[in-house]
């Protein structure tokens, strides 16, 4: 079976944060693999895959929580492979994989919570996880997109913000980095590739893997407001009149700082945040309801019904 | 040394002379390359060792020392006293007072693994600066941070119920850390959230805030993860003979 139609029909794990802050990328992610007839089949019963705090805890308890997220898929489910929209959901799977794959004493540790708990162990290898960005590039690719595209978002600027941990560390990510064709862990282009073929137009933005200090937005929010501050002011900079984003926390993390920077430090760039999922969506013609636009904490309306998208 | 961690020097150590000369080179005034020699006595040898012992540290031992994680890292960028590098080979020297200079800001590493792509060694130094503050903080040196207490109640909630129900976890990190719920910023965020949010959405959040969304059948995995990371904590404590430091006040107070 190619890529392609392996990836036609996937388990969905969603995760936690788009149940809740990141709904509107759960809701634009459902909507766009609709309109693109792409089939997902959430994960049954799903638990949380530890996040960034868990690990802070016990490295090997956040192996043990994502690995059950992957056996649940591969054993209960029969699926080949995962797809997560949250940077990190994706990243800790990967992590997972990568250290039940290299490391004894995760395995061993992940052997003995998994028969504790009454469910079977997961074994590296069983699925493939991957992320939104892989999901839509595989399945459809730019082509395909292109041939879709009802409602262009020519005229649209964009600065591509990937984030942390799409990309880094790099050797859990072993796809990453093989040459033409696949993602690089360095200057990643898959959200840039998706865009473009709907028709925006990327800006060259330097900060696409820089850091919105999301794991401590609330523990260390004013070193978290510096860091976000920074990546608006520079996709202004450049040009952009949109952050396009791929993952909830960093998602977030810019919406309440861009706030924050205005109240505590004065400082207000006007720059509209959305999902990717979002643009495309509506370059596939559905509405900005369809895809949650209005459940951002940002207000972007008004600035889509002049480009039309609206 | 490079040019840029200039700071490391400390005003007290600095040299300044009203009139000297040298081989016939005047070099008089404030020259901060002057340092005034010491002899470092106190040092900790078991330093490295404690650190290598609690998770993120094991591979410490691999650094040699080419700056490469200052260099890249995030917060350094916006605050030079944050030095990986330079804590780094405090660990492994043992300088343990000199490390505890910097012992209220090396939590503030944000996790976003820069340092771990650039670093030559595969020294993994995010996992370093998570272990270092955790022996902080095991050690009596530092209270437990902001990061540390939100990594609990986290955790905390995902051993209970599977999963996370966001305002449930900021509402009591906010208790756990004493703070005001309602700061400026957070009222404005909400505020302009209300004013587009639909219905649906305010009562399927108002929903999750009274019944905690949760994996079913999970109280064995439940069980299992926390006798696990009971076991860790006692294996930890050993580690670091955390029992002996304990009884140090009364053997102080008999002495």
């Amino acid at each position: 079976m190619t890529t392609k139609e392996k990836y036609k029909k996937v388990a969905y794990y969603p995760g936690c944060a788009l149940e809740g802050s990141g709904h509107s990328y759960n809701r634009s992610t459902k909507a766009v693999g609709k309109a693109l007839g792409l089939d997902l089949v959430e994960v049954k019963n799903w638990n949380c895959c530890g996040a960034m705090e868990v690990k802070n805890v016990d490295p090997k308890l956040q192996t043990y929580l994502s690995s059950r997220v992957m056996s649940v898929a591969a054993n209960e489910m029969d699926m080949d492979v995962v797809m997560a929209p949250c940077n990190g959901c994706y990243h800790n799977l990967k992590k997972a994989e990568y250290d039940l794959a290299n490391d004894a004493e995760s395995v061993e540790v992940v052997g003995k919570l998994s028969k504790k708990a009454g469910h079977k162990t997961y074994e590296s290898g069983q699925v493939e996880t991957i992320h939104a960005l892989d999901w839509i590039k595989e399945a459809i690719g730019e082509d395909g997109l292109r041939e879709r595209v009802k409602n262009s978002l020519s005229g649209i600027k964009i600065a591509n913000y990937y984030g942390c941990m799409y990309t880094r560390p790099r050797h859990i990510f072993p796809e990453k980095d093989q040459g033409p064709g696949s993602e690089s862990t360095s200057k990643p282009h898959f959200m840039d590739d998706l865009l473009a073929a709907a028709g925006a137009e990327n800006v060259d933005f330097p900060l696409k893997t820089a850091c919105c200090g999301g794991a401590h937005t609330l523990s260390d929010s004013d070193t978290s407001t510096k860091l976000v501050l920074n990546i608006l002011k520079t996709a202004k900079m450049a040009g952009a009149d949109v952050i396009a984003t791929e993952c909830p926390t960093c998602h977030s993390g810019l919406e309440m700082h861009q706030i924050r920077a205005e109240k505590t430090l004065g400082e207000k760039v006007d720059i509209k945040i959305l999902y990717f999922t979002q643009l495309l969506g509506m370059a596939l013609g559905l509405k900005p309801r369809k895809v949650g636009v209005h459940e951002n904490i940002s207000d972007s309306m008004r600035f889509l019904k002049e480009k039309g998208l609206a | 040394m490079p040019i840029h961690e200039k700071s490391l020097i400390r005003p007290e150590n600095l040299k300044t002379h009203d009139e000297l000369v040298i081989d016939g080179v005047d070099v008089s005034g404030h020259w901060s390359t002057f340092i005034e020699a010491r002899v470092v006595t106190d040092y900790n040898e078991a330093l490295e060792e404690e650190i290598a012992a609690l998770p993120g540290g094991e591979y410490i031992h691999r650094c040699w020392q080419c700056g490469s994680c200052t260099n890249s890292c995030t917060v350094n960028a916006i605050n030079p006293d944050f030095n990986p590098r330079y804590w780094i080979y405090l660990i492994r020297m043992g300088m343990e007072s000199e490390l505890l200079r910097d012992k209220d800001i090396i939590w503030q590493c944000v996790s976003c693994n820069k340092c771990t792509y650039a670093c030559p060694r595969d020294v993994f130094p995010e996992g370093v600066m998570k272990a270092t503050s955790h022996w902080l903080e095991l050690k009596g040196h530092t209270p437990k941070s902001p990061s540390m207490h939100f990594d609990e109640v986290f955790t905390e909630q995902i051993v209970k119920t599977g999963k996370i129900e966001e305002s449930r976890t900021i509402r009591r990190f906010f208790a756990r850390t004493k703070q005001a719920l309602m700061q400026d910023w957070m009222i404005e965020m909400t505020k302009r959230m209300l004013r587009h949010l639909p219905i649906g959405m305010l009562t399927r959040m108002g929903l999750a805030t009274l019944v905690a969304p949760r994996t079913s059948n999970w109280g064995a995995a439940s069980k299992a993860m926390q006798e696990y990371i009971d076991e860790q904590e006692h294996e930890r404590a050993e580690a670091l003979n955390l029992a002996a430091l304990a009884k140090r006040p009364e053997q102080d107070v008999a002495a």
